[in-house]
């Protein structure tokens, strides 16, 4: 059988990496010809450094440019273009943390001493989006187990509470008359959902530090569980007693659940959940392809649930 | 100066031949499969040619219902037009329907049926476009001769229930409550307030009336 080879392209051809960094100076040299605003707080993407991981699927990666550029992120606009042409407004760089509630050690991290005690992974994660789409992205971060283990909870400690950054100055979607959420966006996990190995907080993606509109500087990936799930921009992680609130189960909870896994067999009320659509596959014409339990995480996940009615706590 | 003006522009506007219309008003329809079949409909390329399809129909089902306010209120007369409009909304909706059908669904009949009966933006859309067949189809002056005017014109007040079906199939297919769909639904429901006003104080009788709604 034939195996297609990626094209050899000579050594000589490639822009060299320092040179290729270099553009950002050109970028920050055009804020002289009065061009600064279009550039101002987009943070330099810098190479990240990760170790390969058994979790990453084998399936093909959905091209960056897509992943980049079909976002949900509604503190930036409700439509799919809107985080790529507005979150570059956001600045990640000082970026403050903290880990606080029932845990014996609770601390306000800078985002650096935040992430320096953690290897980084690579994490090839299929995404599956409450709309019907879905995407196979190559993380990196490392598991939120760490960042709870080292905080220490309290035995009391059931659940986890996420929340995103405030901050309308530079979130448009957070101006104005119509706001489509109440922010902050919060988001929330059972500690033993928060704890499970394939949970992480990511800070890069496709090798080098996460786009704004990705969830910059700081978002978790939960991939058993429908995209918006996956808190981005993420300030303040708070161990808790009880259930915490999460915003879509806020906005419309008959349509979204707290724990919102992907599941087929569960259709959201205004339409199916049993098929999606892999973005960047086949164009036009590119058929549908079956939705798996759990995001065909089921194996490692299933028994999370043994005994729950997954058609009541959907 | 400026009212002489204005009557030429709108006199030389009467004068647009109605081919000119159909053909500029499927323009977006060949753009949008253009863009699609060369794979510059971004990420989800048939879920953007459905929503661009969709939207052109309810703007064509809007611009219908525009035509009598506009000469009313603003003394833009475009009835000469509104057939033309009324049908590329039909073309729209039905172009729509069929990328739904035979791309989206991949002609899955069960899928399909499961779609038509268990969602509601889906049986409602469907609705709309059912609603609309009957109304293209007698779009022609033979079929007003032979219903008569008067059971033409009731025909065809079913219009306002694809209008209204049509804007609530929008608002449902989309999470939230995002601004234009309901753009989109105000602008429904002052046309058909406008009409609803009329109706409830008659300035003139029967037919001569009802033409002009």
């Amino acid at each position: 059988m034939l195996i297609p080879r990626p094209s050899s392209v000579p050594a000589s051809e490639i822009t060299p990496r320092s040179l290729y960094l270099r553009r950002r100076e050109f970028i920050a040299g055009a804020g002289g010809l009065g061009l600064s605003g279009l550039f101002s707080g987009s943070a330099a993407s810098a190479r990240l450094p990760a170790a390969k991981s058994p979790f990453s699927t084998q399936e093909p990666p959905t091209p960056l440019k897509d992943v980049t550029s079909y976002n949900n992120y509604y503190e930036f606009g409700s439509g799919k273009a809107d985080p790529a042409a507005n979150a570059q407004s956001l600045t990640v760089d000082p970026w403050q943390v903290s880990v606080e509630g029932l845990v014996a050690k609770p601390a306000q991290y800078q985002l650096e001493d935040f992430i320096k005690p953690h290897a980084l992974e690579d994490r090839i994660y299929r995404m599956r989006c409450v709309e019907g789409w879905s995407m196979v992205v190559p993380w990196i971060g490392f598991p939120l187990a760490e960042v709870i283990n080292s905080a220490e909870p309290l035995g009391s400690a059931k659940f986890v509470a996420f929340e995103t950054l405030v901050r309308p100055k530079e979130m448009s979607g957070q101006r104005g008359l119509l706001q489509l959420l109440d922010w902050p966006y919060v988001e929330g996990l059972r500690l033993d959902e928060a704890m499970h190995p394939l949970t992480i907080l990511a800070v890069g993606l496709y090798g080098e530090t996460l786009p704004n509109q990705n969830g910059a500087p700081l978002r978790l990936v939960v991939p058993w569980k429908y995209g918006f799930k996956s808190i981005k921009s993420i300030v303040r992680i708070r161990l808790v007693e009880s259930q915490p609130q999460t915003s879509w189960n806020k906005q419309a909870p008959r349509e979204y659940g707290f724990y919102s896994n992907v599941n087929p067999n569960v259709d959201h009320p205004r339409w199916s959940q049993g098929t999606e659509r892999r973005i960047g596959e086949g164009g036009l014409f590119a058929k549908r392809r079956p939705t798996l339990m759990f995001n065909g995480y089921a194996d490692q996940v299933a028994s999370l649930y043994s005994g729950m009615d997954l058609k009541e706590f959907f | 100066m400026k009212a002489r003006s204005r009557s030429l522009l709108l006199a030389r506007l009467k004068r647009i031949p109605k081919l000119v219309v159909y053909i500029v008003g499927l323009v977006p329809a060949l753009w949008f499969f253009y863009l699609g079949l060369n794979d510059q409909l971004g990420a989800e390329p048939v879920r953007a040619l459905e929503h661009e399809l969709g939207l052109w129909a309810l703007r064509f089902l809007l611009a219908t219902l525009a035509i009598s306010p506009l000469r009313r209120f603003a003394g833009i007369d475009l009835f000469r037009f509104r057939r033309a409009f009324g049908l590329l909304a039909f073309y729209y909706a039905a172009l729509h329907v069929a990328v739904y059908i035979f791309i989206d669904m991949g002609l899955d009949p069960g899928a399909l049926w499961a779609d038509l009966l268990k969602r509601p933006y889906v049986t409602i859309g469907m609705l709309s476009f059912l609603l609309l067949a009957p109304l293209a189809i007698t779009s022609n002056d033979a079929m007003i001769r032979r219903m008569g005017p008067q059971a033409w014109l009731r025909l065809h007040r079913l219009v306002y229930l694809a209008v209204i079906a049509a804007a609530a199939h929008f608002i449902l297919v989309v999470k939230s409550w995002p601004l234009q769909p309901l753009v989109y639904a105000a602008i429904t429901a002052a046309l058909l307030g406008y009409r609803l006003a009329r109706t409830k104080r008659p300035t003139r009788s029967g037919v001569a009336q009802g033409m002009d709604r």
